[in-house]
């Protein structure tokens, strides 16, 4: 079957020349590098005493390396009022989205396995309204949230904000595993009840080993989306703000000159996490997204 | 009481009822095959055995006790499915012993019962793959073990050789048997196919929708078929079903037919009983292996009428050439010896075994049998 393909392909491949196809890289390479150039400017002021930046040339090398940017956005530089640096908060944005990122996958899990499996009158019903949710503006539920993390005395803490996290993102992962999961066959649920395995039984032992695609989507878009959050860790972070926030305040203090090698330096801190999970994980993200749509 | 019983057996899904007050009993050994077209309710019945599906109506008892509302893993039943419906994550082994270990049946004794299945279908070189790398053919094999592990009562089958080409599906279908003859168990098996039908079953129920047409041996269903849709859905090529109307001759009945050139023919039944009939309108039954040429008619019959008619098509199929002929404006199939001479468009001398034919009523379609 696949060498049947293939073989059909290389027949109806336009067979392009050497001069095309040189073309070809060449513009795509240019794409590459032009994409590339903001993490490359970010990369060398990061490592420049502040001077070489001030005196011009953002685009040079350093001729000075140094890594006392890093060190200071790290744990020195002026966050507010504190020069606590960015540790503190990396840590919170930690905290915050490990739990977040578990919980809305597991829960995003069993919704999809009742929806798709366990089917009950008005199960339509839910899933659209769960839908629904997505589409949900982040600005339109600030108030009633924070009124909600008040009653339950969540304002301002790092459970608070898993909280919020969890309960926006639970509409995406039940929309993502129930589309999975309607492509597995009922069939192997019936046998596992005849088999004598229970509600959890046939999550633990049938389902869930055959779901690494899609949790690996989910997790992905769970983790990026809660850790680039600003506006809830903002609105709600009190005490306990992820690093979004307090990259903000590093940036946007406005005391003293602004050390743009720490705001670079920074930046990379705040955006390494969500790097390293796509470096890691971004080939079964594809993968995960395609396995719904086109059976394997 | 019988080993499994099916009393007054109903399904609705909302307002619909899908299977109409359905009375099956089916004794100990013995293997009972639920025939009919798709979607005529049989999948359903088979569900409501097993318990996958509740039971809206009436009782179903297996050796005696009820188990409406009994939880599927709680009828001592095992099920092979269309899709099989293996594990994808688990080895060929872990699949065959997942329902046991779910029973908490101990390690050891697991792997001896494994281990005989794995013997008696000839896996044992498989136990250790996915089923993603077995065949077909062995992914069939693994389906019935996991069932067979397991000891059940009863066995419940639902198209399980449907997707398999068509060579290796009458290979299985001689292996189910065989098992079958082995093994003594009972069986409750599904298929749309009446090959598979008649060649497997102690006992058919016809199904069609919703309703059991007939229960009965094969050959009851074959030889004696309950209507006129029993008559034709069992059986290939499809019994003929002519017009025709009752002229007592002599004090015996016949069916006043016309030919292909409407001239009437009178042929005389085997059943006295339809002389009551007379004058009125039946519909005939005769199968194609009934309508021969002269040399290829069955020697033990009594009741062999010669009949010349013209021929519409001959489509030689090998061991057997099959004719169409027109009787009373429908077309006939009859099958008689490859080496038979006969030409589209000739008359041709046939022979009809009338001892075989039927006599349905046009009105409510039911064989006349008084
Ligand atoms: N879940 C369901 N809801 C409504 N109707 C159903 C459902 N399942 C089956 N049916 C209907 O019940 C009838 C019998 O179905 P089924 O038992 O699967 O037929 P078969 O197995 O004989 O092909 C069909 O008309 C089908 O449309
Ligand atoms: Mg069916």
């Amino acid at each position: 079957m696949a060498s049947a393909s293939s073989s059909a392909m290389q027949d109806t491949a336009v067979s392009t020349g050497r001069v095309t196809r040189t073309f070809v890289y060449l513009v795509l390479a240019l794409f590459a590098l032009f994409y590339l150039l903001p993490l490359y400017v970010m990369g060398v002021n990061s490592v420049k005493p502040l001077v070489e930046i001030t005196s011009g040339n953002m685009m040079a090398l350093p001729q000075v390396w140094t890594m006392a940017p890093w060190h200071s956005a790290w744990s020195t530089a002026q966050i507010g009022v504190e020069p606590t640096g960015l540790k503190p908060y990396f840590l919170n944005s930690i905290l915050m989205v490990v739990p977040a990122v578990a919980i809305s996958t597991i829960v995003g899990a069993l919704n999809g396995y009742i929806l798709t499996k366990w089917r009950f009158r008005g199960d339509t019903w839910v899933f659209g309204l769960m839908l629904f949710s997505c589409f949900i503006p982040f600005q339109i539920v600030l108030i009633p949230m924070a009124m909600v993390l008040g009653q339950l005395g969540l304002a301002g803490s790092v459970p608070g904000l898993v909280l919020v996290h969890v309960v926006y993102g639970i509409g995406f992962t039940t929309l993502y595993f129930r589309n999975y999961y309607a492509a597995f066959p009922t069939e192997l649920v019936r046998a596992a009840q005849i088999d004598g395995a229970g509600f959890f039984r046939i999550f633990w032992r049938i389902l869930l080993p055959v779901s690494g695609p899609i949790a690996v989507v989910s997790v992905i878009w769970q983790f990026t989306n809660i850790w680039n959050d600003f506006l809830f860790g903002a609105s709600f972070g009190g005490t306990s703000q992820p690093m979004t926030v307090a990259l903000n305040n590093l940036v946007q203090s406005s005391t003293g000159v602004k050390e743009y090698n720490v705001h670079f330096a920074g930046a990379i801190l705040a955006a390494l996490p969500t790097l390293f999970v796509y470096v890691v994980a971004g080939r079964y993200f594809v993968r995960g997204l395609m396995a719904g749509s086109v059976k394997g | 009481m019988s080993f499994l019983d099916i009393r007054r057996a109903t399904k609705s899904y909302g307002t619909v009822e899908v299977l109409h007050s359905v009375d099956i009993s089916v004794e100990e050994g013995e293997f009972l095959v639920l025939v009919g077209p798709s979607g005529c309710g049989k999948s359903t019945l088979l569900n409501m055995i097993a318990g996958l599906e509740s039971i809206t109506g009436g009782e179903i008892a297996i050796k005696g006790r009820t188990v409406n509302g009994v939880h599927p893993s709680k009828r001592n039943i095992a099920m092979v499915f269309q899709s099989y419906a293996l594990y994808p994550n688990m080895t060929v082994a872990q699949n065959m012993t997942f329902g046991l270990e779910m029973h908490g049946v101990p390690k050891a004794e697991r792997d001896h019962a494994l281990a005989d299945v794995a013997k008696l279908l000839q896996i044992d070189h498989l136990l250790d793959r996915k089923p993603g790398q077995l065949s077909g053919g062995q992914r069939q094999r693994v389906a019935m073990g996991r069932a067979l592990v397991r000891k059940p009562d009863v066995f419940l089958f639902d198209e399980p050789l449907s997707n398999l080409d068509a060579k290796l599906r009458v290979d299985m279908r001689t292996e189910i048997k065989k098992l079958h003859q082995k093994l003594g168990t009972t069986i409750v098996y599904v298929t749309h196919d009446q090959i598979e039908a008649m060649t497997l079953s102690t006992r058919i129920a016809v199904m069609n929708k919703g309703h059991v047409q007939q229960l009965g041996t094969p050959r009851e269903i074959y030889d004696r078929p309950a209507n006129v849709f029993v008559a034709t859905f069992m059986g290939s090529p499809a019994m003929n079903i002519i017009p025709a109307s009752v002229v007592v001759k002599d004090g015996c009945p016949n069916a006043r037919v016309a030919d292909a050139d409407g001239v009437e023919r009178l042929l005389p039944f085997s059943q006295p009983n339809l002389a009551g009939r007379e004058g009125r309108e039946i519909l005939l039954g005769i199968r194609p292996e009934a309508i021969t040429d002269p040399e290829g008619a069955d020697r033990k019959s009594s009741n062999i009428v010669a009949m010349s008619n013209r021929v519409g098509v001959a489509e030689p199929a090998g061991s057997d050439t099959f004719v169409t002929m027109t009787l009373s404006g429908r077309d006939v199939i009859g099958r008689i010896r490859a080496d038979a001479n006969v030409t589209s468009g000739e008359p041709f001398s046939f022979a009809i075994n009338m001892e075989k034919a039927v006599a349905f009523d046009p009105k409510t379609e039911e064989r006349i049998v008084h």
